[in-house]
């Protein structure tokens, strides 16, 4: 959708991370602009999920820069600070993550109450809003025991918008569904990428990627092996390892 | 590719149903208290062999065992609401004191972590009889706070040597609690930026009451079980009068009979507290 993006909202430059003495990223480096998508692949242990993380605060870096929208993540240290971040990135995690002795409605409405310290009843009508278009109104009174994977994760996806960021994260949020549940969760994806909401997506879904996706990236061993055009990049790969990778997956 | 993942008992291999098992007992702190209605039953069928025994070795001037039994039963009876006093007030300091020990145990300030692990190994692996003596023998009969002279009964002492390990044992609960949750929930906390503090007391701490709930009514029931101690330190609960009531009887017959009725108030007082743990416990187990 955006044509030519003026300064990149997210910016990671050289990113490197370890665990013990595993290093999980060796110098990652890649762009986002506002309104894109972009979609990371690639196998597991690869680092997906962990560039997510640090993308929002969750893990500190090694070495390198994470600019995102007017924050230098990687020397953000007060409370206040990571709330002013968090305001602008939200994640949705692949096991939902909701709080099982709250309410749907309670989810969505908790972090706005009680972190951006908003007025609540105004939270309250735009948490209803949110369910409404992730299709829950109706269950805004349900635990999330009560609901099934698939309308767990699209509350989850409420509760990220309800901070009102300028990016979503998902980290594998469909992974862990039934597959007759997947696409409900992926129509709502969608249509936050049509509405031009920031999203970056690590996923398995190689279909759902290649539509909804303006860019696509490859990881492999801590380092981005490929990217491009999700045209380009599925049908005309160019390094073996994403051909390898690919056809094993398709 | 995704871990196998079942919660149907027969599906889980010994291995993992041992270390279920082991979870749980970790969780409770304490070995479970199972009582069935059937140890009821024997107990009753004890005293009443017990009594039958003691009726025919009884010299014929004397009254019947069973009336001997229903005489002093009154007295034994204020003693047991001693019993039940003295564990009440023990389980609600205990309570109040180790939630705030077993959050100490995840303090990000590691002197607090330090001192919270240090009383809960220590007080839940001393042994509660010494515990006991030290807080009868070392503690002042009174004391005086702010120029008031505050009395320190025996029962007090007594009640406040209990408290110690009910202490560091709902200390371990809370922890064991604590540890339980899904450390996506406090992933999932950080990314909404909630501080430390509204983590554990909105999102982490209500979740741990449900799970807490059995561990704590078995660590009640263990404790009323253990109020009986303090009758070697002199304090007139029910073990105590049981011993002066033989005494002033001086009928030795009469030995078995009464200690099983006592036992036998006490299966009373626990059994439904270990059914409704029992109830808790699957009814949390299903939908957490």
């Amino acid at each position: 959708m955006p044509d030519t993006p003026s300064s990149p909202i997210v910016s990671i430059r050289d990113v490197r991370k370890s665990f013990g003495a595993t290093e999980v990223l060796k110098g990652v480096s890649f762009d986002v602009a506002k309104g894109e998508v972009i979609c990371i692949i690639g196998p597991s242990g690869s680092g997906k999920s962990t560039v997510l993380r640090c993308i929002n605060g969750l893990l500190p870096i090694d070495s390198g820069s994470i600019r995102v929208a007017n924050f230098d993540v990687h020397t953000l240290r007060s409370d206040r600070d990571m709330i002013a971040l968090r305001k602008e990135v939200s994640i949705v995690f692949q096991q939902y993550n909701l709080y099982p002795h709250k309410t749907a409605l309670a989810n969505v409405m908790m972090a706005p109450i009680h972190v951006l310290k908003e007025d609540p009843k105004e939270v309250e009508e735009r948490a209803i809003k949110l369910l409404t278009k992730v299709r829950l109104r109706e269950k805004a009174m349900s635990y999330p025991g009560e609901l099934s994977g698939g309308q767990q994760q699209r509350v989850a996806i409420a509760r990220a918008l309800a901070m009102r960021p300028e990016i979503i994260l998902f980290d594998e949020v469909t992974a862990a569904l039934d597959p007759e549940t997947v696409k409900e969760v992926l129509v709502t994806i969608r249509e936050l990428a049509e509405e031009g909401m920031t999203c970056i997506l690590v996923t398995h879904e190689m279909g759902f990627a290649r539509e909804v996706a303006d860019h696509m990236y490859f990881t492999d061993g801590g380092v981005i092996v490929e990217h491009g055009p999700p045209d380009e990049f599925f049908d005309h790969p160019k390094q073996e390892r994403t051909r390898a990778f690919l056809s094993q997956i398709l | 590719m995704k871990a196998w993942n079942t919660d149907l008992p027969v599906l889980l291999s010994p291995a993992k149903a041992l270390a279920q098992r082991t979870q749980r007992e970790r969780e409770y702190a304490l070995p479970q208290l199972r009582l069935k209605l059937v140890h009821g039953l024997l107990l009753v069928l004890a005293f009443l062999v017990a009594a039958g025994y003691a009726q025919a070795q009884s010299a014929p001037q004397h009254p019947s065992v069973l009336d001997t039994l229903f005489k002093w039963t009154p007295l034994l009876l204020k003693g047991f609401g001693f019993n039940i006093l003295i564990s009440v007030v023990a389980m609600g300091v205990g309570t109040v004191l180790g939630a705030i020990v077993g959050i100490g145990h995840v303090s990000r300030l590691r002197w607090v972590r330090v001192c919270a692990e240090w009383y809960t190994h220590f007080f839940r692996n001393a042994p509660w009889l010494v515990l006991l003596f030290y807080c009868m023998f070392l503690l002042p009969f009174k004391f005086t706070l702010f120029g008031v002279v505050v009395p320190l009964p025996d029962w007090a002492k007594a009640t406040l040597g209990l408290t110690l390990p009910v202490i560091a044992n709902m200390s371990e609960i809370v922890r064991g609690a604590i540890h339980s949750i899904p450390t996506g929930q406090w992933e999932s906390a950080a990314s909404f930026a909630f501080s430390r503090r509204q983590t554990l007391w909105m999102i982490i701490l209500p979740q741990c009451v449900k799970r807490m709930l059995p561990p704590w009514m078995n660590l009640y029931s263990i404790l009323t079980v253990g109020t009986v101690l303090v009758s070697v330190v002199g304090v007139s609960e029910v073990m105590t009068l049981v011993g002066d009531v033989l005494g002033s009887e001086q009928r030795s017959e009469l030995l078995m009979p009464f200690y099983f009725y006592i036992l036998i108030w006490f299966f009373l007082y626990c059994y439904p507290i270990a059914r409704w743990t029992v109830h808790l416990e699957r009814k949390y187990a299903v939908n957490l």
